[in-house]
């Protein structure tokens, strides 16, 4: 199980990667979305996928699983959304100001 | 704190007060408030000098700086520091004296800058000389590079001064770097970084690695000070100072700094034959390139410049040849080897007489003619009796005439070098004929120089067309202190004694410290006549060969060679400066492309390709595959279906399907928490995907289509290519992780979240516990994180740009 959400994750990266080097910054936003996603998850695979009970002491189980990187994961994915939602509107107003959101003619004159 | 150390400390705090005496008193020239201060410093300098034939005592004392660096401002005074900070106080005092003529109060010249400049040098000189420690040496060092360029660039608004500022500062700069990395290799070798430690473990530290790498960084910083080939360039251009700042800098003090570095190395380095062969290689290479170069010149401080350069030729040289008497451990009195140190520190003090002499006498014609060409002055031996009379003087010694000082150094520079060459140490039964007729050769063009001058500026007609001024002779107190060091030159010539007991022998005590034992010292007896031997044969054929090439020089200066004022030299060093900035704009230029794309591809590959190096220069490559669990066929369902819309989002430009496609992923991600048994996270990400989506959808309307990337197959290849290989990354790493992690004893710390939430913090869910209690700070942090994010939304939509604001 492990091993397939690795690989799941390492391919969620690498579009990523993909995303960040095109040219329209609204691609770039999902970049970051989708970078996020692939290391969310990698944090959960890589603490271990376990069978347990959910961390709910209601459960009353033998076993739970590790309530410590779902803590993080929570943190992370605050975080992240804060982050993407600010480059949008960032993208956004970039684009009002420019009347572009290609990255190729937000580079400015070359001799300034 | 002792009284020396002031000597080198009150130069800058004279240099303080001075800028309030110049606008204090606007009416008296500032030069007279700085003039007492080096004649106080030599004659309290002075009172060292062992007058009764003592044996001189060396002084030293220390007061800590750094001292856990081993960094101690230690003051030391022997021989060599004393003749040195003589010649810096003495010139310096008769060159405040010139100066206060020379440069005129009228013209609302900066005097402040000029004397704050000019006691910077000083004290700066002064530290140098008196300095025990090597970093205390380099930070006063250091402070002579600057003081010399803020002094050349003195007229800052024509151009050659700082052209000619900046080379200097380039050019010594460069080589006080390599002297301090020189000085580190040093520490490292004898563990300390005082200069009389390591001499006394000279002979411990001479056969080690960093030995010659030591020896060679330090000979840097030494050659570029002393303008030696090929680093004397910056000197000729440094004639753009005004003529008192050429006179004592860049002839008789901080230009002998290199010359008094190696002779302070020389008990560490000398008894090396690297040391002797490149002091002496470069020492002639020097001298000879000098004399050649001093007579193409038309400017008579372009004369000057490079006879300087060649007469520090001169003086390296013969240092070089007097490392080889520490091969002999014999104690005579008359000894062969130690005459090429004692004309070394003969002709220094010869140098700075008539080399200062001859420079204020230039000066005196410059400001009285208004010019320095030779092809427009002559004639002015009627004019400027007096100037005229100091010249010749120091002409004549210059060229080596008898009876003056610079004859009795010629003579035994001749003698040093008939002497060595005989020698059969460092392979020199072979190359050593060639020391001595180098050595001729060389003080044949230094007469013919002399003559030039002489012929070119005090004979022939006298031309008025040729002034811009009423030609005169100098005002008196000009005259002054060129006509000291002209008595100078004469009296040293005559008695040259005088100086043997008093400050040659200390010197060389100082330069060669280990040939005398005990109370004994050297005797030198200078004589002017030793009989016809082959010096005065050889100071003979130069003067008949000189005049004869002097008086036909006319035929030459139409060659190639002659038609040249300029070193050629310079153009390497302007080509370089220009090829340094043209290639660093290039290499800019290439990299910072100004594309987002690019930097990523910078990034991506430097890591990755530095995380798959470590992988396999550790060997950390850990991939164990075995023992996962088996996978149920929704899990293959929904990572199918995730990789699916995952893989998509790169080849669909439609916006709202993409937007749609990254909804997809979301919530697949969402799913997968539910698998994972995460309930928290699973509705978190459900509500913060929904909130997502709806930004998305709410932007896009306001933003344009995206727009078709390049056709440019190859960068799409080379971005595929990136892409994937980040990932391959990051699943390598992964997996090395994963199978690592079963192999380690170490236990999550879980556990005791799990058995405690409820007893300590009274939570059955374990991850709500974890945020809000025991690691409750992160969750503060996050939600100032939203905070922020969420004002800065606010500010980009709602604030409006002004007119001509950019965003």
């Amino acid at each position: 199980m492990e091993i397939l959400m690795i690989f799941t994750s390492g391919i969620i990266i690498a579009v990523a990667t993909y995303l960040f080097m095109t040219r329209s910054i609204l691609r770039v936003v999902f970049g970051v979305v989708m970078l996020s996603h692939g290391v969310h998850l990698l944090i959960l695979t890589l603490a271990g996928l376990e069978t347990g009970a959910p961390p709910l002491l209601t459960e009353e189980a033998a076993a739970y699983t590790d309530p410590l990187p779902q803590a993080v994961i929570l943190t992370a994915i605050v975080i992240s959304f804060g982050v993407s939602a600010f480059l949008l509107v960032l993208s956004y107003r970039t684009y009002k100001e420019h009347d572009t959101d290609d990255l190729e003619e937000l580079r400015g004159n070359p001799n300034e | 704190m002792s009284t020396l150390h002031f000597v080198a400390l009150a130069p800058f705090i004279m240099a303080i007060i001075i800028p309030f005496c110049y606008f204090k008193f606007r009416n008296i020239h500032t030069g007279w408030f700085v003039l007492p201060l080096p004649l106080i410093l030599f004659i309290y300098l002075l009172t060292f000098i062992p007058f009764d034939g003592q044996l001189f005592q060396p002084v030293e004392h220390a007061v800590p700086w750094v001292p856990s660096l081993d960094i101690y401002f230690t003051v030391y005074l022997d021989g060599l520091s004393l003749l040195f900070a003589l010649l810096i106080t003495g010139i310096g005092a008769l060159v405040v004296l010139y100066s206060i003529y020379y440069i005129a109060n009228k013209n609302n010249e900066p005097l402040h800058n000029f004397y704050v400049y000019l006691l910077m040098f000083m004290g700066a000189m002064l530290g140098v000389v008196l300095s025990d420690n090597l970093i205390v040496l380099y930070v006063f060092w250091e402070l002579t590079s600057l003081a010399s360029s803020l002094l050349i660039a003195y007229w800052f608004h024509k151009e050659k001064s700082r052209y000619g500022a900046q080379k200097s500062m380039l050019i010594t700069v460069s080589g006080g770097f390599a002297m301090l990395a020189g000085f580190s290799l040093l520490y490292v070798l004898a563990g300390s970084f005082s200069i009389r430690e390591i001499v006394s473990a000279a002979d411990s530290i001479a056969g080690e690695p960093l030995f010659l790498a030591a020896m060679i960084l330090i000979l840097l910083g030494a050659f570029t000070k002393s303008a030696q080939f090929p680093f004397h360039i910056w000197l000729p251009d440094a004639m753009e100072a005004p003529t008192p700042v050429s006179a004592y800098l860049h002839s008789a003090t901080m230009v002998k700094a290199g010359i008094y570095l190696v002779a302070r190395m020389t008990p560490v380095f000398g008894t090396s034959a690297e040391w002797f062969w490149i002091l002496i290689i470069f020492g002639l290479t020097t001298l000879t390139w000098g004399s050649i170069s001093a007579i193409r010149q038309t400017d008579l401080k372009g004369i000057l410049a490079f006879s300087t350069v060649s007469q520090l030729g001169l003086i390296m040289s013969l240092l070089g040849m007097s490392s080889a008497a520490l091969h002999y451990d014999i104690v005579n009195t008359e000894t062969l080897y130690t005459t090429a140190a004692m004309a070394a520190v003969l002709h220094l003090i010869n140098h700075a007489t008539f080399k200062g002499s001859l420079f204020m006498a230039v000066g005196i014609i410059d400001h009285e003619t208004g010019t320095r060409d030779i092809r427009k002055l002559g004639g002015l031996m009627a004019i400027m009796p007096v100037t005229f009379t100091i010249s010749l003087i120091g002409l004549a010694s210059m060229a080596g005439l008898p009876p003056f000082n610079g004859f009795l150094s010629k003579e035994l520079f001749f003698t040093a070098s008939l002497n060595v060459a005989s020698l059969d140490i460092f392979n020199l039964e072979t190359l050593g004929f060639f020391i001595p007729v180098v050595a001729w050769i060389a003080s044949v063009f230094t007469f013919v120089y002399s003559m030039l001058i002489f012929t070119k500026t005090f004979t022939g007609e006298f031309k008025p067309d040729n002034y811009s001024k009423h030609v005169h002779e100098a005002p008196a107190g000009l005259l002054i202190s060129p006509i000291i060091l002209g008595v100078l030159v004469i009296v040293f010539g005559f008695f040259p004694n005088m100086l043997a007991y008093t400050i040659i022998e200390p010197t060389m005590q100082s330069i060669l410290p280990g040939l005398t034992s005990g109370d004994d010292q050297f005797y030198i007896n200078i004589y002017h006549w030793h009989g016809l031997n082959a010096e005065i044969m050889m100071t003979i054929a130069v003067i008949f060969i000189g005049a004869a090439i002097a008086l036909n020089l006319k035929k030459w200066q139409t060659s190639f060679f002659f038609a040249r004022e300029r070193d050629p030299l310079n153009y390497v060093y302007d080509g370089a400066l220009d090829q340094l900035v043209i290639r660093s704009q290039q290499i800019t230029r290439a990299q910072m492309t100004g594309r987002l794309s690019d930097y990523m591809l910078y990034m991506v590959i430097f890591i990755s390709s530095l995380g798959l190096w470590t992988f396999f220069r550790y060997d950390a490559l850990a991939i164990d595959l075995s023992g996962d669990q088996s996978i149920p066929a929704y899990m293959m369902v929904l990572t199918f279906v995730l990789l699916a819309a995952t893989l998509a989002l790169p080849f669909i430009t439609h916006r709202v399907t993409n937007i749609a496609l990254l909804g997809v992923v979301g919530f697949l991600i969402a799913a997968l928490f539910v698998v994972f048994r995460a309930p928290d996270l699973a509705l978190t990400q459900l509500l913060v995907e929904t909130v997502m989506v709806v930004l998305f959808l709410l932007a896009y309307k306001h933003l344009p289509e995206i727009k078709k990337e390049s056709k440019n197959k190859g960068s799409h290849l080379i971005k595929g290519v990136v892409a994937a290989s980040v990932g391959v990354f990051v699943i390598i790493t992964s997996l090395s992780v994963h199978a690592l992690r079963n192999d380690s004893d170490i236990t999550p710390i879980s556990d005791f979240f799990i058995e405690n939430s409820k007893s300590l913090a009274g939570g059955y869910n374990m991850v709500n516990v974890i945020l809000v209690d025991f690691r409750g700070l992160d969750t503060l942090l996050e939600v100032l994180v939203l905070a922020i994010a969420a004002l800065g939304v606010v500010t980009l939509i709602k604030h409006k740009m002004h007119g001509g604001e950019d965003v």
